[in-house]
């Protein structure tokens, strides 16, 4: 176990390394500046802030700076933005992205859990047809497709939900929904197709022999069994949810960090652009390890010893 | 125990009949037998939402293809009447800019299959060529491969593919650069699990002997052993790319005005949602219908591929 975790940590060092030094040198060879949208820079100011960032020093030494202060997890100052720096951002931010990606994940994995368990209770019959149309749905239509109709129809036309901004709960239920719903589709059908394969197994049909209801026997048998799949499945759910942020955040005008990293983008700051990414980066292998070694725990049949998978 | 008595009635020879051998019947097989392929497209054909999905598939691509030749109207062309809601002379509606919707519609349906054909393509080509060494090769080398691939998956897919685009400029060739840097690796490792699992049988080692050299043994004798699961995997990653390059488009680092993608017309649409909703609504219908019919047939591929299902 000790060793599988040790072995899973390098390989994220590795990654880490490669993600840090590609952003790097891709951002080097990136063609536009950050400061070119103050356009009247006479040449000696135009200096003067490179040498501020230090970006009139020769690449090798740049690179180094750069590997140093990111492992000390120091990003440095906003390009765009004078006197903000970049942990600034992100810690100002995150919280409200990871609100809205908590909410999108309980929204997830209750609903498609839920979805999932009728169906396949309902095996072949109107509910499991209405599930499973409704878990279809969810995964062909795009995130941000959803996004935009649910403003239309919810908050334009219905006037039910405020349409864009952060101001509280009610902000917050649309842009999770649309963050979750793709998800939840998968989970659902993961969890259908599970809790039928559970079904015609010998303990479900001891328990049902024992007279046990329908209800209690998934709630102590089946579902137990049925979740496994699942748990492997929060991996990828974590990495949708915070990539589905860039976009919907965007879309609802909410201030989280998938906003300030798109608008980063379009900025070309360099420094929050990377610092952003170095930090997604982290929390996205780190997600993936802990999920593993959850399901490590869960699933008592797999073990894990470092061996190939 | 007292088992009662039973009367044993004799029965008179008369009442037995000899029938004989049915020797016509003895040497037939039981079901006359099929191919495996042709085995696959009965079970494919038997899936009702796979063949939808294949319906689909087909009218959308025969769409994409002839709409933009057939229609009066070009993509990039001003008619004159804009945010025009659908009418029998704009079937779609028009755009901020007087485009018409319905061919820009069926414009960036091309985009967006050749983009999502093109990657899986690459996917196919990197993805058959590293899995298939690297299994076949074994030891050292597979090692050192399979390394590299755990390296790349650990990598956020969506951040190297932003960051690339940002980097290349947006448009079609980074794009597809973009989804094929790392997409690879999944085909890669499902080709060396087939490998590993063929490569040992008595029929590779009867061509070594004979032999055949590894390319030989790759493109005859591993890949068609092997296409079940690549092509499954290839009808999967379609619409995934597809979904990846709106999600872009969508973000502005998809391809650039005039050309249309579905990820840009659904974006600029959402801008319009109160004056223009058709705007959005048509090409997020297509965008849903086509990767729903992807993964229609995908799945119902797997399902006719599995061996597990045979009857």
């Amino acid at each position: 176990m000790i060793k599988y975790i040790f072995k899973r940590l390098m390989y994220i060092l590795v990654a880490l390394f490669v993600i840090v030094s590609l952003t790097f040198f891709l951002m080097r060879i990136a063609p536009g500046s950050p400061f070119a949208s103050e356009k009247s820079l006479s040449p000696e100011i135009e200096a003067a802030l490179q040498a501020e960032y230090g970006l009139d020093n020769p690449w090798y030494v740049q690179y180094k700076d750069y590997l140093i202060s990111t492992a000390k997890f120091d990003f440095g100052e906003s390009m765009k933005y004078k006197g903000r720096s970049t942990n600034d951002m992100i810690s100002e931010s995150f919280p409200i992205s990871l609100t809205l990606g908590i909410e999108a994940m309980i929204l997830a994995v209750g609903l498609g859990v839920l979805i999932g368990v009728v169906t396949a209770l309902y095996h072949n019959r109107f509910p499991d047809y209405l599930g499973t149309t409704i878990a279809v749905l969810g995964i062909s239509v795009p995130s941000f497709i959803l996004a935009g109709l649910l403003q239309y129809f919810v908050g334009l036309e219905m006037k039910l939900l405020p349409i864009s901004g952060w101001n509280g709960f009610a902000y917050s239920i649309m842009p999770a929904l649309a963050i979750a719903i793709t998800h939840m589709g998968f989970i659902a059908k993961l969890v259908r197709s599970s809790m039928l394969e559970q079904n015609s197994s010998e303990y479900v049909k001891m328990a049902r022999a024992k007279g046990l209801g329908k209800w209690t026997t998934v709630f102590k048998h089946t579902l137990r069994n049925a979740l496994l799949p699942v748990v492997t499945y929060l991996g990828p759910l974590f990495a949708g949810v915070i990539t589905g942020s860039f976009i919907i955040e965007q879309i609802f005008a909410i201030p989280g960090l998938g906003k300030y990293f798109v608008t980063s983008i379009t900025n070309r700051d360099y420094t929050v652009i990377m610092g952003t990414t170095v930090f997604y980066s982290i929390i996205l292998l780190f997600a993936v390890l802990i999920v593993d070694i959850i399901y490590g725990f869960v699933d008592p049949r797999i073990n894990l010893k470092g061996g190939k998978k | 125990m007292n088992q009662p008595k039973q009367e044993i009635q004799k029965i008179s020879k008369e009442k037995f009949n000899i029938v004989g051998g049915r020797h016509e019947q003895t040497e037939q097989l039981a079901e006359t037998s099929v191919s495996f392929w042709k085995e696959v497209r009965i079970r494919f054909s038997h899936n009702k939402l796979a063949i939808v999905g294949f319906v689909i598939l087909i009218i959308v691509a025969l769409m994409a293809i002839f709409v933009p030749f057939l229609s009066p109207y070009s993509y990039k062309e001003n008619l004159g009447a804009y945010n025009a809601a659908p009418s029998s002379k704009y079937w779609f509606g028009t755009d901020d800019l007087g485009r018409d919707v319905f061919v820009r519609v069926w414009i960036g349906a091309r985009i967006s299959l050749f983009i999502g054909i093109t990657a899986a393509v690459i996917d196919l080509i990197i993805g058959v060529a590293w899995g298939s060494i690297s299994g076949l090769v074994g030891g050292r080398v597979d090692d050192i491969m399979m390394r590299i691939a755990d390296v790349l998956t650990a990598v956020p897919y969506l951040l190297v593919v932003i960051i690339l685009l940002v980097v290349l400029q947006p448009g079609l060739v980074p794009m597809i650069i973009a989804l094929s840097i790392t997409g690879w690796v999944n085909m890669a490792r499902i080709v060396r699990g087939e490998v590993l699992s063929i490569k040992n049988r008595e029929f590779v080692l009867a061509a070594r002997t004979l032999g055949a050299g590894t390319g030989h043994i790759i493109m005859k004798h591993l890949v068609p052993n092997a296409l079940g699961a690549i092509l499954v995997t290839m009808t999967l990653t379609i619409p995934s790319a597809i979904f990846t390059e709106s999600f872009l488009s969508y973000l502005g680092l998809g391809v650039t005005q005039p050309m249309a993608s579905w990820g840009t017309m659904a974006s600029d649409g959402n801008n319009a949602l109160d004056t223009a909703p058709w705007r959005l609504i048509f090409p997020a219908i297509l965008i849903s219908i086509t990767i729903f019919a992807f993964n229609a047939v995908g799945d119902g591929l797997r399902d006719a591929l599995d061996p597990k299902l045979r009857k």
